[in-house]
């Protein structure tokens, strides 16, 4: 494994970002004992503006905490997208909803472009739980940590209740992270 | 035993190690970026026989902190800058008094509101000088997650010894952040308990300044009746005027900090043995510099670095021990200057620079080596 790998959610604040990154930092913490450190930054509104939630998974002891040359980056709003990918590397991966996100002028590294809000509505009947699709996502293109291990730290993050729900959304991430692998 | 480890916040962290303290009682008003601190005793207190205070400021929560600490608890209250700010007076009141307390700023941009979702380090200087009078002040700055936890027990631990509020100053990079902690179990870790002193409420004076040891502050309600005010007192706690009871009192509350700094100081030092160039950083800003230090020796630069984990009282002694063979220090801080003072006026011999980044990002690793391979050049 890499020394250091770069993660980066970005969308808008309320859109889950924060637990996306608390449930990837868990998985590779504590199911798979690697080292890990999330981060996050917003403004001082409680909805709305551009939010950023940072993980970084290392092998040796994370000092800096946040992501500077980031491999990973997930993007759910536009804005969100033209403000924070300009650190992506140029070997790095950018996930951006189709619907979400539509000019691509200031894209870097590789582009992802994917469905996940229509498979939201289709499968899930609401764009609740677009950030564990996200996730999904993002697990499945970096294999940064087993299905199972992502799978146990979001059971334990998420609501009671809304297990399965969470469980449904994640596969569909999944899913849409394969298909775009074998397209690619 | 398989060791307990979580993933958590900063702040999290310090209120886990509350409980393990011991400490059964938080007032306070929530402020971001500390907020998780109120809303995660406000759960836990409850559980473990404590209680949770929500008051309707920041200056009555200290309030009712020092009034919980006089009937024997273990009493901290969380905050940022603008709340520190209003809790000043009651700092003052419980250095005066000699209440222990614990009282976390989890610092943000300021002045005034400022920044409330960003990081900074510039309360350091409020820390020590926030509240009006001569008095000694007790300060600790972790970097991590995981030394969140240890040194909020070991806050507690210093202001029963001590009888003095203790701060912990961590910022919103080290609050929000999540990493790994192992969580002790209490029979792991030393704690200090609140004692009854060991003389009768006949015999008890709650003050001695001249013995050099610290009276322990019996628990009101235990029969022990003495007077706290916050007026300059004599050993019985009685306000008092004369000459001899001034310049006892005052040298106390200086004597009793510094003549223990060797018990009550911290620090972690990072290549220093062989380096030409000393940083010196606390808190979030260290874990940069400790990366910046490795980037330094892979460039052939020997860097180093020192890390006062107590920050109040400064480690004076070694920052003036290291600029004897250290003739270049750099001090890096998310404020405009504020303990470079400390290290200019302890480094008499070396050549110190500032590296002052208020942007409300945290300064980077690179931003850290750019100023140190300018340094090693010039």
């Amino acid at each position: 494994m890499n020394d250091r790998i770069e993660f980066r959610f970005s969308g808008s604040g309320g859109q889950g970002l924060i637990l996306a990154g608390i449930i990837l930092a868990d998985a590779a913490a504590i199911y798979e004992d690697k080292n890990a450190v999330q981060t996050q930054s917003y403004g001082p509104e409680a909805r709305g503006g551009s939010s950023k939630s940072e993980v970084i998974v290392s092998d040796s002891p994370i000092e800096y905490p946040k992501a500077t040359k980031v491999d990973y980056m997930v993007a759910l709003t536009q804005e969100s997208f033209n403000k924070y990918i300009d650190d992506v590397k140029e070997t790095g991966i950018v996930i951006a909803d189709k619907e979400l996100v539509t000019d691509f002028s200031k894209a870097r590294g590789k582009l992802y472009v994917i469905d996940m809000v229509k498979s939201a509505r289709e499968e899930l009947g609401k764009v609740l739980g677009l950030n564990i699709i996200a996730l999904g996502v993002l697990v499945e293109i970096s294999g940064i940590v087993s299905h199972e291990s992502i799978k146990n730290a979001l059971i334990k993050r998420v609501p009671s209740g809304f297990e399965d729900y969470n469980k449904k959304a994640i596969e569909i991430g999944f899913k849409l992270g394969k298909e775009i692998k074998n397209n690619n | 035993m398989a060791k307990n480890i979580k993933l958590m916040q900063g702040n999290e962290a310090i209120a886990e190690g509350a409980i393990i303290a011991g400490c059964n009682f938080f007032a306070g008003y929530p402020i971001t970026p500390s907020s998780e601190i109120a809303e995660l005793l406000s759960s836990k207190l409850p559980k473990t026989g404590g209680v949770f205070l929500q008051m309707e400021d920041e200056i009555s929560a200290l309030g009712a902190v020092l009034g919980a600490a006089l009937g024997g608890a273990k009493a901290i209250t969380a905050s940022s800058g603008p709340g520190i700010s209003l809790k000043q007076e009651h700092i003052g009141y419980a250095s005066m008094s000699e209440i222990p307390c614990v009282i976390v700023n989890v610092m943000r941009g300021g002045p005034s509101t400022g920044l409330p979702t960003l990081p900074a380090q510039s309360d350091i200087m409020q820390a020590k000088w926030g509240t009006h009078g001569d008095h000694a002040i007790i300060a600790i700055v972790p970097s991590s997650v995981n030394e969140s936890l240890y040194e909020t027990i070991r806050a507690f631990n210093l202001s029963i010894k001590y009888r003095t509020p203790v701060l912990i100053l961590t910022d919103e990079i080290i609050g929000h952040m999540r990493e790994k902690v192992v969580v002790p179990d209490k029979s792991d870790v030393d704690i200090i308990d609140v004692k009854l002193p060991d003389v009768p409420p006949e015999e008890y004076n709650p003050y001695n300044y001249t013995s050099g040891a610290v009276t322990p502050l019996a628990p009101m309600g235990e029969g022990y009746r003495y007077h706290v005010t916050g007026l300059i007192h004599g050993e019985t706690g009685f306000p008092s005027q004369k000459t001899e009871t001034i310049k006892n009192a005052q040298n106390w509350l200086i004597d009793k900090i510094y003549k223990n700094i060797e018990d009550i100081e911290k620090f972690d030092e990072f290549q220093t043995e062989d380096a030409d160039i000393l940083v010196v950083a606390y808190g979030s800003t260290s874990r940069s510099t400790r990366q910046a230090v490795m980037m330094a020796r892979t460039a052939g630069i020997k860097a180093g670095m020192f890390r006062p984990i107590t920050i109040w009282p400064f480690p004076e002694k070694q920052i003036s021990n290291l600029s004897k063979r250290i003739k270049k220090i750099l001090v890096p801080e998310m404020n405009m200057g504020q303990i470079i003072l400390e290290i200019q006026r302890n480094a008499c011999e070396s050549q110190v620079y500032g590296l002052n980044v208020v942007t409300g990002e945290p300064i980077t690793p690179d931003q850290i080596y750019a100023k140190i391979k300018e340094i090693a050049e010039s």
